[in-house]
């Protein structure tokens, strides 16, 4: 039996008294779709932040694939099978949509301090950067620098990067987000289509979304998990949450 | 002459769907350099032999300073200290041991190094203005250093008499056309090597860096390594060019390393175009001529050096080098 893609053991995250973060315990499976919702403020990307190592947990254990990383830098995680797209998009503004994917694709390469030899000389570098920015639609942006993308295709560009470590557990942090309905549909679609064998944490506020893709939900409120388990579960749950929360109701 | 293909490493790539692509303007600087570097001497008295040997070792050190500032975005203020350093062991060396030239030479490249090697422990864990300011705490310990330190650095009076390149070394390259073609072989040597730097794997990463590091510590690199490795990169460069320049001057003391001398390196670069390899050496070109052409008419070097910073930043923030007809517009 393969260890959980990622095990979270009472962690917490407090900033001085507010506790954005506060014991939460949460396993993911290896090919898991799980979705993590909750309101405003509810802590989600802080979690988000302590599982990719951007925060530190001041409490509790993290483990990813049966690996303790509690104390682990947020690039040595990487090099564990994490990754992670971000709600406000984190791109390499002033270079170009090829440039950014090869960056992507030599994060977790040897090759990534090699000095006296051009990146364009490394053929598979470059054939697998463009497959994925073609992968993503964006082949007719390639040599675009990223900041004069559209918002729709830099969310692309956002999610390709993170898929470029071939990762083994992705975190995605509202990747529709801002998206119109028609680039919402094509992201939904994408997401459908990523390897099976990767395990997917996604932060979604629309629960149409949130319950289309995953199957088991986790309900985070005022940092502290309120429930989690099969989606319809939670979502016979959700009713009672709705009007104790306040929560949007599904549209 | 071999200007490196700056193009590809800057910041503002040109893009191919403007009809007024700023191409013919750097075309015409690269031409104009180039000119100037290959056949001016030939053509000049000594005397401006003398400032073009200036200008391209100056051009070296501020390709090198370029590595950090236009490219990793770390902005350095003492970066003069490994140019100093490194001509300080080469006097130290030549003068005091009585080493011979390849002795100097290796020594003055190792010290610089090394000293870059160690003082990246300590500023590689440091950003933006907080970068800024220590590495412009440790140009001044350096500074001060061979300011006080009399019995090793002669203090103010600095180490003089180190033996001409041709004395030295015993090789057949006497008067300053040799020196100076010497020194421009050294040169392109560096200028190749950093451009390499730059297109390398590693380059990227240097410029993903100044962009987005949050990013590139999720995607899975060690961003403080390479910040550390960059600055090394740019130490040993400068002291590529610190031992050129106590050979061409025969001179070392304590205003190689100070404020004045990081201050003129950064807007050498800045003035240029940062994250181009060729703006750092049109950027050198311009200080030296200007410091040489405005000593004739006024002691207040550091006034004039004041307000080509301001009208540098106010007419071509991206530098010279980014100032063609598209290159204002945005």
């Amino acid at each position: 039996m393969n260890p959980p893609a990622l095990v979270l053991e009472h962690v917490s995250r407090h900033f001085g008294g507010l506790k954005a973060v506060d014991d939460v315990s949460l396993t993911i499976q290896p090919c898991a779709r799980h979705a993590l919702i909750g309101p405003n403020g509810a802590g989600k990307t802080t979690l988000f932040n302590v599982i990719s190592g951007e925060l530190p947990a001041t409490g509790g254990q993290i483990s990813l694939f049966g690996e303790d990383v509690t104390r682990l830098a947020p690039h040595q995680r990487a090099a564990r099978g994490i990754a992670r797209t971000f709600q406000i998009t984190k791109l390499f503004p002033n270079m170009t949509v090829i440039e950014n994917m090869l960056l992507a694709c030599e994060a977790l390469d040897r090759r990534k301090l090699v000095m006296f030899r051009a990146v364009s000389s490394y053929a598979d570098l470059n054939q697998r950067a463009a497959a994925l920015v073609e992968q993503f639609g964006l082949s007719g942006r390639t040599h675009e620098v990223a900041r004069n993308l559209s918002y729709g295709e830099q969310r692309k560009l956002e999610v390709a990067l993170s898929l470029a470590g071939r990762p083994r557990l992705l975190l995605l942090d509202e990747p529709m987000a801002g998206l119109s309905a028609g680039e919402s549909t094509s992201m939904h679609a994408m997401l459908e289509q990523l390897d099976p064998a990767i395990a997917v944490l996604l932060i979604e506020h629309d629960m149409d979304i949130a319950f289309a893709f995953a199957e088991r939900v986790t309900v985070l409120h005022q940092g502290r998990m309120l429930t989690e388990g099969h989606k319809d579960e939670v979502s016979a749950n959700l009713g009672v949450q709705q009007i104790y929360l306040g929560m949007g109701a599904a549209e | 002459m071999a200007e490196p293909d700056a193009a590809l490493g800057g910041p503002r790539p040109p893009s191919n769907t403007e009809s007024m692509s700023p191409r013919g303007w750097r075309l015409a600087i690269v031409l104009v350099l180039g000119l100037v570097f290959s056949a001016g001497p030939l053509l000049f008295s000594s005397y401006w032999v003398g400032l073009l040997t200036q200008m391209v070792i100056l051009a070296i050190l501020a390709m090198s300073l370029d590595i950090l500032l236009g490219y990793t975005g770390l902005p350095s203020l003492g970066h003069a200290a490994f140019f100093g350093v490194a001509a300080y062991a080469v006097g130290v060396l030549a003068t005091v041991h009585g080493a011979g030239f390849w002795t100097c030479v290796a020594g003055g490249l190792l010290v610089g190094t090394l000293l870059s090697a160690v003082l990246g422990l300590i500023v590689s864990h440091v950003r933006d203005v907080y970068f800024l300011m220590i590495t412009l705490a440790l140009g001044m310990v350096l500074w001060g250093l061979s300011f006080r330190w009399i019995p090793v650095t002669g203090g103010d009076n600095g180490i003089s008499d180190i033996p001409t390149l041709a004395a030295h070394s015993g090789l057949p390259f006497a008067g300053p056309l040799a020196l100076y073609y010497v020194t421009l072989l050294v040169f392109i040597a560096c200028a190749g090597v950093m451009a390499l730097i730059v297109k390398s794997p590693f380059g990227l990463t240097l410029r993903g860096i100044r962009e987005n590091e949050g990013r590139m510590k999720s995607l899975g690199f060690n961003t403080w390594l390479h910040c550390y490795l960059s600055y090394v990169i740019a130490g040993a460069f400068a002291s590529v060019a610190g031992v050129a320049w106590a050979y061409y001057n025969g001179f070392v003391s304590p205003t190689y390393l100070d404020l004045t001398a990081s201050s003129e390196l950064f807007l050498m670069v800045t003035l240029g175009g940062p994250a181009t390899l060729v703006g750092p050496v049109l950027g050198a070109t311009a200080i030296v001529l200007l410091k040489n052409v405005m000593s004739a008419y006024t002691a207040r070097w550091l006034l004039v050096l004041g307000i080509v910073y301001i009208v540098t930043i106010l007419v071509a923030p991206k530098g010279v080098w980014n100032l063609g007809p598209s290159g204002r517009s945005r």
